[in-house]
């Protein structure tokens, strides 16, 4: 029994380590969707972030610098995208899609000649878990809660603090009116090209630093495609978490659980009432997606107000054209 | 200060010299970053070139040359998956689930070629093509129904459906369907010669139903009642509703149609390269031929031109990394560079700035 409880408390704790940087990624997708735009160049500006955040953590042996560096060269890319389609009106779905190609491309190049070269120990040490004497202790949720990287609790705080943008504030109030209904909120004064670059570059910034997570974290080291396709889960998570960051938490967490899951599972034999079966982890990983088209569908049925899309997503906002 | 007006006459010549010059731009810009990076921008290109299309010394064995046929290869899935998503496309149903249908399409035909394999091959490979279309199609009827039932984003639900389907594929691979004498490595039988694309002057046929599909498509488009209601319906749904047009049932037969053929593209592969089913097979192939798709403007014959010049950066790129020991990323580097260009063209292709001083002059 104590075994069990050990090992569902080391699960509970890769669950939240996995689900990091999805947790970033989708608060990055949230902040472009809420003000109308889908943008699809998630697993670009991720691989992005990774790449600089790693060649200026092992330039710099400064692990702030390294992650401010991550989150500022996928904001850029994020601009390019936003320039694309804020100002000139380009499909957000090729846009986002030639972002993603772009950042692969960037990364992987850039990446050569990483392979195999180590962080500095100041950058490592510094983003270990970080262990709270005897907190850490309790059991069951011990680990997942007080023996986590500095990372993860700075990723719950983004989200905290901009679910109180999105939802409390009259910045936030004027995002979601762009996302709604930009010809209106241009009419009521709300500048809606301003808010559209600040957003989508915000939420490359929270991509790129999600990104980083997992070449100065998780992995940490470098390796070709190092997020293996997580940029896409988040685009799903965002649907999933209903556009609100308090919910992406659950859910990037869930998410996180399903993929340490895989892993796991892979060999254990179980035994229901004397029937031994074994949990499949291919059919494991497609439940973050199959999930999400349920509740997309699950939200139009229900059609409660706060949980829709922003109905101006994915149309480009052209003022002579009212 | 300035205006924004929308063009109202498009001319042909102007729209092509805007986009020539963008590719161009492109070009100087991703030639900058070469030469930032340290590489010869000339040197690079030129290789890009060679290594895709010229005809090596040492290498002629008769028929096509390696590197060309390297790069017809690439080319063929991704016209036919062009021409799939085009369809779509046409009536501005955003089916970004070209990936996963061509994965559908792959497991249906490779399904019929495990299971029936003493057929003789032209009984069997029509089959395969068939069960092809009707799986790729199913793939991309869902988001119909989802949409039209559920109002659910199809660039939502179609970019889900791909990562289920390839889900699907490695669940196969590695489980039920895997080769039991691979000793331990997780992959399907190949294919019996029977069920494998017979052919022509070295290359497998699917470049002819690239091209027959290619026909189809722009007659289709162009000459039937379908297409003209695909058009319509593309331009404004409220107006097709209007128009008497069963908005629905449009929409289901076109999502079979474009799926089918995403679909098709996916037996092609299997059959034609690969010679079984692999959850790599396509390797993000349904994401590029969105973009040259909507490059070629969905019109099919220019679908032809642009898949080749894409899959000659893709054959280029593995050339220089084999060649120079350039890292292959650097024709995605490019690829995303021209997209941006192309994308931004395209604004002054439909817009021109009109500067205040002359609208006071108009007026």
């Amino acid at each position: 029994m104590n075994d069990f409880i050990n090992a569902l408390a080391l699960f509970l704790q890769s669950a939240v380590t996995m689900g990091t940087p999805l947790l970033l990624a989708t608060i990055g997708g949230i902040l472009a969707e809420k003000v109308g735009h889908l943008n699809l160049g998630v697993e670009g500006m991720m691989l992005m972030g990774a790449v600089i955040g790693y060649v200026t953590g092992i330039n710099t042996g400064n692990p702030f610098i390294a992650i401010i560096a991550a989150g500022l060269v996928a904001a850029l890319g994020a601009l390019i995208y936003a320039f694309i389609t804020v100002s000139l009106k380009g499909n957000q779905i090729v846009t986002g899609l030639a972002l993603t190609i772009f950042g692969t491309g960037f990364a992987n190049f850039i990446g050569s000649s990483l392979v195999g070269v180590t962080l500095p120990a100041s950058v490592k040490g510094a983003l270990s878990d970080f262990e709270m004497p005897i907190l850490k202790d309790i059991p069951i949720l011990g680990k997942m809660i007080f023996s986590q990287s500095i990372y993860v609790y700075v990723s719950l705080l983004l989200a905290l603090l901009v679910w109180f943008y999105i939802k409390k504030t009259s910045f936030g109030l004027n995002m979601r009116s762009v996302g709604e209904n930009p010809a209106a909120a241009d009419a009521s004064g709300i500048n809606v090209t301003l808010y559209k670059y600040i957003n989508i570059c915000l939420g490359g910034f929270m991509c790129g630093i999600g990104g980083a997570y997992l070449s100065l974290v998780s992995v940490p080291s470098w390796q070709d495609n190092i997020t293996a396709g997580i940029g896409w889960i988040a685009v799903a998570l965002v649907i999933f978490a209903t556009w609100n960051p308090i919910r992406a938490i659950f859910g990037a967490y869930l998410f996180g659980a399903i993929q340490c899951l895989d892993y796991k599972l892979q060999n254990v034999k179980f035994n229901f009432f004397g029937n031994p079966f074994t949990i499949n982890a291919q059919l494991l990983s497609i439940l973050p997606y199959f999930m999400t088209i349920i509740v997309l569908i699950f939200i139009n049925i229900r059609k409660k107000k706060e949980n829709q899309p922003p109905a101006g997503l994915g149309s480009a906002y052209f003022r002579e054209e009212r | 200060m300035f205006n924004l007006t929308k063009r109202t006459n498009q001319s042909k010549i102007h729209t092509l010299l805007l986009q020539l010059g963008a590719i161009v731009a492109a070009l100087v810009a991703a030639g900058i970053v070469m030469w930032a990076m340290g590489y010869n921008p000339f040197v690079i290109y030129t290789k890009i070139v060679e290594g895709s299309v010229m005809v090596s010394e040492n290498a002629k064995k008769g028929g096509v040359p390696y590197r060309l046929l390297q790069t017809i290869n690439k080319a063929i899935p991704l016209v036919i998956l062009s021409l799939g998503v085009s369809v779509a496309y046409k009536m501005k149903f955003w089916n970004i689930g070209a990936e996963g249908q061509f994965y559908i399409g792959a497991l249906f035909a490779a399904y019929v070629a495990f299971n029936f394999k003493q057929l003789p091959p032209y009984i069997l490979l029509p089959f395969m093509f068939l069960s092809a279309f009707i799986g790729g199609g199913l793939w991309g009827f869902i988001p119909a129904v989802l949409k039209n039932r559920f109002n659910a984003s199809e660039s939502l639900t179609t970019l889900m459906m791909n990562y289920i389907a390839i889900g699907i594929v490695t669940y196969l691979q590695l489980g039920p369907w895997r080769d039991p004498e691979a000793k331990g490595f997780g992959r399907m039988p190949y294919f019996t010669e029977n069920a494998i694309l017979p052919k022509v002057f070295g290359i497998h046929i699917g470049f002819i139903i690239a091209l027959i599909l290619a026909v189809i498509i722009f007659v289709l488009l162009k000459k039937t009642k379908l297409g003209y209601e695909i058009a319509v319906i593309g331009e404004n749904e409220t107006t097709a509703k209007y128009a008497g047009i069963n908005t629905a049932k449009v929409l289901f037969i076109t999502l079979f149609i474009s799926g089918g053929i995403c679909g098709i593209a996916g037996m092609i592969q299997a059959s034609g390269i690969e010679k079984t089913l692999t959850d790599q097979i396509s390797g993000g192939l349904g994401f590029t031929a969105i973009i040259t798709a909507w490059l070629a403007k969905l019109s099919a014959p220019i679908i032809l031109v642009v898949s080749f010049l894409f899959a000659m950066l893709l054959q280029g790129g593995a050339y220089l990394q084999v060649s120079m020991q350039i890292p292959a990323a650097i024709s995605e580097v490019i690829q995303g560079i021209i997209l941006f260009f192309v994308l931004g063209s395209e604004f002054f292709i439909q817009y021109k700035i009109v500067f205040s001083s002359k609208i006071k002059e108009a007026k």
